[in-house]
């Protein structure tokens, strides 16, 4: 009888310290992780359907909101289960995606065999599809049971149905709404490095890493690896881990990540008032996106920079049609060049925009429909690149005391927000937030740039804990010098991939801190160091050997 | 209430699940209505329906609350639009949303939705909706156990929760919201044939056997995460029923016309549009619940802290209630009030057409209740005291209405308490900590 292990996790035990490893003290594990279940994104559905089936494949529909926890949704995915509604949903996707895999123009590609008939069942061809599909699907092999009741169910279908296909179908939908498809379930195994700990098995660890990297499913290779053992040994995850990196798809891993750590989600509720800002449109909130994420991926994958530098590059990319929202003329030397495509742009030295601060999609998502708003902007940016935590609004605030009534017309955002930052109810939150914000008061809230406000000149001066800035490109300065925002980042990624915090995991937080330093912020390296890392895959449960019933 | 819908699901179930693939004529003789129209034939009422009502920010104090005490009382400036339906509408006044800290427009929705005072630790924990609690009642025979729409846009604009990783999302489109009830899976209830659809069979023979995977998936699981499962369990069964109610003949219902496919406003935050879209959504509401598809409902036309904005302005009634002006001559902020007003004639939108659905000598309103909620009850200064908060419908007679009821300061949750007792939920008390009660608002309960 096959054996597996069981594990309890430590319900209410206070978190146990951080181990460092026995002949590899430099890399301490968190000592609070544990297994965690997470329900897959709409970005990994969708990636996990074209690497599948192809991106011919519509997948069409909506898909239960994400929830975000600690600043990352990819934290929340360890929080969310699915409800009535959100189930209803993931149906409809499921039977459009599998009535599109087994309809007459895809079945020839995509189902690897023809059946006797295409009225009469085949238990060998619909088997094969089964199997083959559900080892990608499930991120591992169908064990005896689930196979036999997923042939079942495409054996009674199409029988009713006199129809093959729809048999297949019926049962491919049923993988596609099931919670091993829709939720990544982490297995974990005793460690025998480490008596008294845990690890990921082999699937789990090949899933975690494929998410983490490609933001999809582990494909053919490194479930190949998982089945065989080596993904378990040091030179073999080394392998995977280095193949993965140098792949193409590593843009799609970066680029979700920082769209979660960037809140680009909110975009899709985004909305600015089409009279102030014409220009706004919603191909520009998905083009604003599109800039800062090329902008990313092509100064830490292409031209391997340093992240800090993100906040003071002035190379960008846009299309023409986001230069008439910025104002600026692109200019495209391919001959009938579409408004649309994507070249390359540098602002001149001293331009106020440099960085992915002054990005519309910054200061456009943290701003208010009709106007802008520093207040938005600090908080986000305290946020979003420090990790700091900025409280809401207190309870039963009275606002009259921040309402001049008797001289209500201030012109700029300066002079409005002035009151906050002096009344004593106030100002413990807006000094933290407003400073900030202030300093990117040259972008209005669609992203447009403006010298004056109501007719007033805008002053854009701050300071960033003591160091006084002029403008944005000061602003970005002291964030690129500001060794909280790498720290930052590093905390981030890691809960990112892991899908939890870690409050005991001081030492290993640091570790990668230092390790991030000595790479010179590269972050392809901060991920492959966290891949290859053991410490990744370790969980602190206690494991109970159990017999399957 | 729901027993004649009992007996036939049982009579239909046993007979299709027993393995019969073929067309069932099912003697539901009994099941026809009265020749008034306004019950079933054995003489047993239409069932009851419920729907939540959200709106953002509270009113202006002062110009909510009737002076009166009672019936026949006067309706304020704020809710002037509603006074042609005053008889129908209770105006509850007085109740307080206790906070103990978090965000104030967060923290009073949950307390008037879900009954829970104490920010949840965890970002996505919290108490089942009142809804929910509801709709475990009366909603488990219909097609949809309940039906979410709100009209800012905002799929996240849902009061609807099992707990807080399990959130019904809402509908932002009336035309995507109309396929779905009225699409390609609905059934007549009218209609003189009915044929069980064999790919609906064979899917929701598929589904029970994902549903069983439950222990299965469920194994190692922590205490949070087999929570986490079993609500994604509680999901699937709750479509797999739906899938097995349209396997069986629909009970006529007189009042059930299919309504016309509308045009969506542009989906979004402009309140102009927001209001068309209520619009929309009111009239499929009714013609769900007139059809027997659900029995529950949830609308917000915003959400907490509202985001909705008029077309040209800088900013949105959020901002706007913590930065206009108070009028020196009315002592109220007027494009506030404006927004205020706006609610106010998209709440009677919804009792128009409600009320214009004919069930014999009663309307749909007549077996509804509905229960309009905020977040605040002042949004200028975030004072969750005094909470404006109305109730339209008699729930087939359950309900007392056209009375002002004062709450003496005592908790909101009063209010939620009442609406689940009228609606048979069997519970005494509701709410935690300061918000807890076991007094229910016993004027308005026939």
């Amino acid at each position: 009888m096959k054996r597996f292990l069981h594990y309890l996790t430590i319900a209410g035990v206070a978190a146990l310290p951080s181990a460092g490893y026995p002949g590899n003290t430099a890399e301490p594990a968190p000592g609070d992780a544990v297994a965690v279940t997470r329900r897959i994104t709409e970005g990994q559905y969708r990636n996990i359907i074209a690497d599948v089936f192809g991106t011919d494949i519509t997948v069409g529909g909506r898909f239960e909101p994400d929830i975000r926890d600690q600043g990352l949704l990819g934290i929340g995915t360890s929080r969310v289960s699915i409800s009535e509604t959100g189930f209803e949903q993931y149906r409809d996707l499921a039977l459009t995606v599998a009535a599109q895999v087994t309809d007459a123009q895809h079945r020839g590609s995509l189902i690897p065999c023809t059946p006797g008939s295409p009225k009469a069942w085949d238990d060998a061809c619909a088997t094969k599809f089964i199997q083959g599909a559900g080892r990608l699907l499930y991120r591992r092999p169908l064990d005896q049971a689930e196979l036999a009741t997923l042939v079942g169910i495409a054996q009674k279908s199409a029988t009713q149905l006199n129809d093959f296909y729809a048999g297949v179908e019926v049962s491919l939908a049923s993988m596609l709404v099931s919670p091993q498809f829709l939720f990544r379930k982490e297995a974990a195994v005793a460690d025998p490095a480490h008596p008294g700990r845990a690890r990921l098995d082999a699937y789990s660890r090949a899933a975690r890493l494929s998410f983490f990297l490609w933001n999809t499913a582990p494909d053919n290779m490194l479930l190949t690896a998982a089945e065989n053992g080596s993904l378990n040994t040091t030179a073999g995850l080394s392998k995977q881990v280095d193949r993965m990196i140098g792949s193409g798809r590593m843009s799609g891993g970066v680029r979700a990540f920082f769209a979660d750590m960037l809140g680009f989600d909110e975009f899709s509720t985004l909305a600015k008032d089409p009279a102030i800002y014409p220009k706004y449109s919603f191909k520009a909130a998905m083009d604003v996106q599109e800039q800062t994420l090329r902008t990313i991926t092509d100064h830490l994958l292409a031209q391997r920079g340093d992240y800090r530098d993100l906040f003071t590059t002035r190379k960008t990319f846009l299309t023409r049609s986001l230069g008439a929202l910025y104002g600026v003329a692109v200019v495209d030397d391919v001959a009938n060049g579409l408004p649309a495509r994507w070249v390359p742009y540098e602002y001149a030295e001293g331009d106020p925009r440099a960085g992915i601060l002054t990005h519309a999609s910054f200061v456009s998502l943290h701003s208010h429909p009709g106007r802008s708003s520093p207040t938005l902007r600090g908080k986000a940016f305290r946020e979003t690149f420090l990790c700091q935590r900025v409280p809401d609004p207190p309870v039963n605030v009275d606002f009259t005391v921040v309402q001049n009534t008797d001289n209500p017309i201030f012109k700029t955002a300066r002079e409005r927000l002035t009151a906050h930052r002096t009344s004593p109810t106030c100002a413990g939150c807006h000094k933290i937030t407003d400073p900030i914000g202030l300093a990117l008061e040259n972008f209005d809230s669609a992203g447009g740039y403006r010298t004056l406000e109501n007719g007033a000149p805008i002053d854009t001066s701050g300071e960033l804990n003591g160091k006084p800035f002029a403008d944005s490109v000061g602003l970005g300065r002291a964030i690129r010098d500001n060794p909280e925002a790498p720290n930052c980042l590093v905390t981030r990624i890691y809960s990112y991939a892991a899908g939890q915090t870690t409050k005991n995991g001081k030492d290993w937080i640091a570790y990668l801190q230092a390790g991030f330093a000595a790479d010179g912020y590269r972050v392809p390296a901060l991920m492959r160091r966290i891949a290859v890392s053991d410490a990744f895959y370790s969980v602190a449960d206690t494991p109970v050997e159990e017999t399957e019933q | 209430m729901s027993s004649y819908h009992d007996f036939s699901r049982r009579r239909v179930l046993r007979g299709l699940l027993g393995g019969s693939a073929v067309s069932v004529g099912l003697p539901l003789l009994d099941c026809y209505l009265n020749s008034n129209g306004n019950a079933f034939a054995s003489g047993e009422a239409l069932p009851v329906c419920f729907g939540t009502w959200f709106y953002g920010l509270g009113m202006n104090p002062g110009l909510w609350e009737p002076t009166k005490i009672g019936d026949k009382y006067d309706m304020r400036s704020c809710m002037a639009v509603l006074q042609p339906h005053r008889d129908q509408i209770n105006v509850i006044s007085g109740l307080t949303a206790h906070l103990e800290g978090g965000n104030p427009h967060a923290t009073g929705a949950r307390v008037v939705t879900t009954g829970e005072t104490t920010p949840p630790s965890g970002a996505v924990a919290g108490l089942p909706s009142i809804d929910t609690l509801i709709s475990d009642v009366i909603g488990k025979q219909t097609r949809f156990r309940s039906l979410e729409v709100a009209c800012d846009g905002s799929a996240r604009t849902s009061i609807s929760q099992r707990s807080g990783s399990s959130i019904n999302p809402a509908e932002v489109s009336p035309a995507a919201f109309y396929t779905r009830i009225f699409g390609p899976d609905f059934t007549d209830p009218n209609a003189a044939d009915f044929k069980p659809d064999p790919r609906t069979m064979v899917e929701q023979s598929a589904l029970s056997a994902v549903a069983d995977q439950r222990r299965q998936f469920a194994k190692n699981l922590g205490a949070a995460d087999r929570a986490r499962v079993d609500e994604y369990f509680t999901s699937l069964r709750s479509v797999e029923k739906q899938l097995a109610i349209q396997l069986q003949k629909p009970a006529p219902m007189a009042a059930c016309t299919i309504p016309a496919k509308g045009n969506d406003a542009e989906v979004g935050t402009d309140v102009t549009n927001a209001v068309a879209n209520h619009k929309l959504f009111s009239a499929l509401i009714a013609h769900a619940l007139a059809c027997g598809q659900t029995q529950v409902f949830n609308m917000a036309i915003s959400g907490a802290a509202s985001n909705l904005r008029r077309a040209g302005n800088t900013s949105t009634h959020h901002i706007l209630s913590h930065e206009e002006v108070v009028d020196p001559v009315t002592g109220y902020q007027p494009n506030v009030t404006w927004f205020q007003e706006r609610y106010m004639e998209a709440f009677r939108d919804l009792l128009v057409t409600l009320g214009s659905i004919r069930e014999g000598d009663k309307t749909l309103l007549d077996r509804t209740l509905v229960y309009a909620m905020t977040d605040v009850s002042y949004g200028r200064n975030h004072s969750t005291k005094n909470f404006p908060v109305f109730t339209a419908g008699s729930a087939g007679g359950r309900v007392k209405t056209g009375l002002h009821i004062a709450g003496n300061g005592d908790t909101i949750c009063r209010a939620g308490l009442t609406v689940q007792q009228i609606m048979g939920v069997r519970t005494g008390t509701w709410g935690t900590t300061l918000n807890q009660t076991s007094k229910p608002l016993s004027e308005m309960i026939a």
